[in-house]
């Protein structure tokens, strides 16, 4: 039997001008920056440019996917995991026909149906019944197959009494349950899932992974799942592909997938402190460049080990190339699964002008914060509301261990991204006499 | 197939519900069977306009015919009444409703489906479907509309005929169905072709309006076709070259029984709207290709 879906060398090439082009002026003042600099000088933004290694054929191009190739089987989950930006939603998008890929092709053996974002068409003065029946037809169902699963889609939703209500009036929950009710009755032979599932209660998104799992395994249908959940991606997949600066670099069972995927995101040299200042491949952009980044214990000492109850010190050491106004760090943590902790930054303590020098910032997470996993740390720069000056990347990781933590003191993981501590306040209100 | 009850993976496709995706060539390639399978969204997206329009008003389904009346009655006032446009004989009222009737769902229909793409992007952006569908479902919405502006024409009619006048109603009235048909070929081929050019640059939405209203004064709404034809007829070829002029002339004589029925310019008109269809579906599936990645 064929496969359900099959991709060829799949390419998609992405013209960076494009991109919010919306008037014929922006149209001309690019076409004349291209003969005089000072066009560009007078562009209102620096255009983005492609990211290394990803360059199309001609300056303002970079490839956004190239050379993809894959096939699945029905009855197959698949996982697509890569970080931000490196692809994956443009490959959804062409795979769901939403826009044309520049080369290759892909077969796709059945009936086709994309999620990539819940209550799509959704028409606010329309009450949850019209609705119902304009999503599902917009997501390619006939009106006979959603009559007969109506009750179905609104008992799923839980929001019985409220159907013929315009949807304006719903509570964002009941929305979303909604729209995805209405989604997981679709039946495709083939669905594309894009991070939908971050949306609704733990409850109900528990309850959406059951439906999508019992639709690839009971019905045959092929799912594609393109997530940074790795829970989700370990749980309900059996095969994945990792999606690297437009390319697939790996395909295989998820577990191996997301390893890598992990592994990736920090670099394996990481020994808690990267330090640049003999070498050239420094993260940098025209106006600022990181010298050193370093993990540190209360003492003052290198490491990437920590007990829960002490504080972590995430130092960055950094060069300013020309005066900046207005300048801030980002730090966030996620955890080894996937799951974004927090994001702090130093805004509010940031000097507001950078003459060019040296410089440094120090995040310190207080002890009896953090839950005993490992944590990757991601650093970036930017103005705010202006631009970025260094994008978000994982540079260091961090392993929260040992014994002293308030809620649990068995060595097995407690849940929770982060497991503060606490005040608890136990009292005794009256007390039975115990019958001698 | 879809009336088959589900069962496991061994399950075979038929070879009709393969899809293809490859970059695309040429110029004129539409999917009749897809757009055919799609058939209950162009139901169900004709009922919503219809619906969102008039939810949250007072009026409710009376704006539709509560605008032709109204430019009706600016336009006796304005134009017969003061300016002293003559309506050869036809009761004014009657002589400018008659008219509103294609030219107001020409307008409609270009207006709506020459924001296809922009009012869309956000749903074009996350879900594909046979793009054609929006602006023909916006076409035949319009014609819901027409329905109920063509009974008030009907009400007005017969009143007119019980104060004596003298109304015409006879089987000329078919005629009306072939002059529909070239205003709605027409006005889905130029809004296709200005949505498709709006993909990209949002300026001609700014002209589209402008362009509309010109475009009604040098069509005989206001005043008879026989203005534009006779005299020395030196401005003959506005006539000639507006596909709309003849149409609405035409109106008046399939719902009047008074104007100028003009057999050869009614060709001209019939054929340069089949020409400008044809061209509006080839850009619109150029445009619709690609137009979200520029959203």
């Amino acid at each position: 039997m064929k496969p359900r879906v099959e991709v060829e060398s799949l390419s998609k090439l992405y013209r960076l001008g494009s991109i919010g082009a919306t008037s014929l002026r922006d149209t001309f003042s690019r076409f004349a920056s291209r003969f005089s600099r000072r066009g560009k000088a007078l562009g209102k933004k620096e255009k983005p440019s492609a990211p290394a290694g990803r360059q199309g054929p001609t300056p303002d191009t970079f490839w956004a996917v190239r050379d993809i190739s894959f096939s699945a089987k029905a009855g197959e989950i698949v996982g697509i995991v890569g970080r931000n930006g490196a692809g994956k939603s443009t490959l959804l998008k062409i795979l769901s026909r939403i826009t044309e890929p520049t080369s290759g092709r892909a077969i796709l053996r059945g009936r086709l149906a994309s999620l990539l974002e819940v209550g799509t068409g959704f028409h606010p003065d329309l009450t949850g019944r019209e609705n119902v029946f304009l999503n599902g037809t917009i997501l390619g169902m006939r009106r006979w197959e959603i009559a007969a699963k109506f009750d179905e889609i609104v008992a799923f939703a839980e929001i019985d009494p409220f159907i013929d209500t315009p949807v304006k009036h719903y509570s964002s929950g009941m929305f979303v349950r909604l729209a995805f009710a209405v989604a997981a009755h679709l039946e495709p032979e083939i669905l594309f899932i894009d991070e939908v599932l971050a949306v609704g209660d733990a409850g109900f998104q528990k309850k959406c992974l059951g439906k999508m799992g019992e639709v690839a395994t009971q019905h045959g249908r092929t799912v594609f799942f393109v997530s940074h959940n790795m829970g989700a991606v370990r749980a309900l997949c059996e095969h994945a592909i990792l999606i690297e600066d437009g390319r697939a670099t790996m395909d295989g069972p998820p577990a191996e997938i997301i390893s890598r995927y992990l592994a990736s995101t920090v670099p394996d040299e990481t020994a808690g402190e990267l330090d640049w200042t003999e070498r050239d491949d420094a993260p940098s952009c025209d106006d600022v460049e990181y010298t050193r980044l370093r993990l540190l214990d209360h003492h003052g000492t290198v490491r990437t080990t920590f007990e829960p109850d002490q504080p972590i010190a995430i130092e960055i050491t950094y060069r300013v190339k020309r005066r900046l106004r207005g300048v801030r760090f980002d730090v966030g943590l996620t955890t080894q699964e996937g799951e974004l902790a927090f994001v702090a930054t130093d805004h509010q303590f940031q000097r507001d002008i950078h003459e060019p020098g040296l410089y440094q910032t120090t995040c310190i997470v207080p002890g009896d914060l953090l839950n005993r996993r490992g944590y990757a740390i991601s650093v970036q720069c930017d103005i705010p509301g202006e631009r970025f000056l260094i994008h978000e990347r994982n540079y260091l990781s961090l392993v929260v261990s040992g014994v002293g933590n308030q809620s649990s003191s068995f060595p097995e993981q407690w849940p929770g991204v982060v497991c503060p501590r606490v005040r608890w306040e136990v009292r005794t209100l009256s007390e039975d006499a115990v019958p001698a | 197939m879809p009336d088959m009850p589900p069962s496991p993976a061994a399950e075979a496709i038929p070879p009709e519900y393969e899809i293809h995706i490859e970059p695309r060539t040429g110029w004129l390639r539409v999917d009749w069977r897809e757009l055919w399978e799609y058939r209950d969204l162009l139901l169900v997206l004709v009922r919503r306009d219809f619906l969102a329009k008039y939810k949250q008003t007072v009026l409710g389904p009376l704006w539709f015919i509560l605008q032709p009346l109204l430019n009706t009655l600016v336009f006796t006032i304005v134009f017969n009444k003061v300016a002293g446009i003559e309506t050869g004989g036809i009761p004014p009222l009657l002589f400018y409703l008659c008219a509103l009737l294609p030219w107001g769902y020409f307008a409609q229909n270009v207006t709506t489906g020459a924001a296809t793409f922009t009012n869309n992007a956000h749903l074009f952006g996350k879900v594909y479907f046979p793009r054609l569908i929006v602006p023909v479902s916006a076409v035949l919405s319009n014609l819901f509309a027409l329905g109920l502006q063509f009974a008030v024409f009907f009400v007005f009619a017969g009143w007119y005929a019980l104060r004596g006048e003298a109304v015409y109603f006879g089987p000329a009235i078919l005629l009306s169905l072939p002059l529909l048909a070239i205003t709605a070929a027409l006005s889905l081929g130029l809004s296709l072709l200005i949505s498709s050019s709006t993909a990209k640059y949002r300026d001609l939405s700014h002209l589209t309006p402008i362009l509309i209203q010109l475009w009604m004064f040098a069509t005989p709404v206001i005043y008879p076709l026989s203005k534009l034809i006779g005299g020395d007829g030196r401005w003959a070829w506005i006539a000639w070259t507006n596909p709309m002029a003849s149409v609405v002339e035409g109106f008046r004589f399939s719902l009047l029984g008074r104007g100028l029925w003009h057999g050869p310019m009614l060709c001209v008109s019939a054929l340069a709207s089949a020409i400008i269809l044809v061209l509006g579906v080839m850009a619109f599936g150029r445009a619709e290709r690609t137009v979200t990645d520029s959203a």
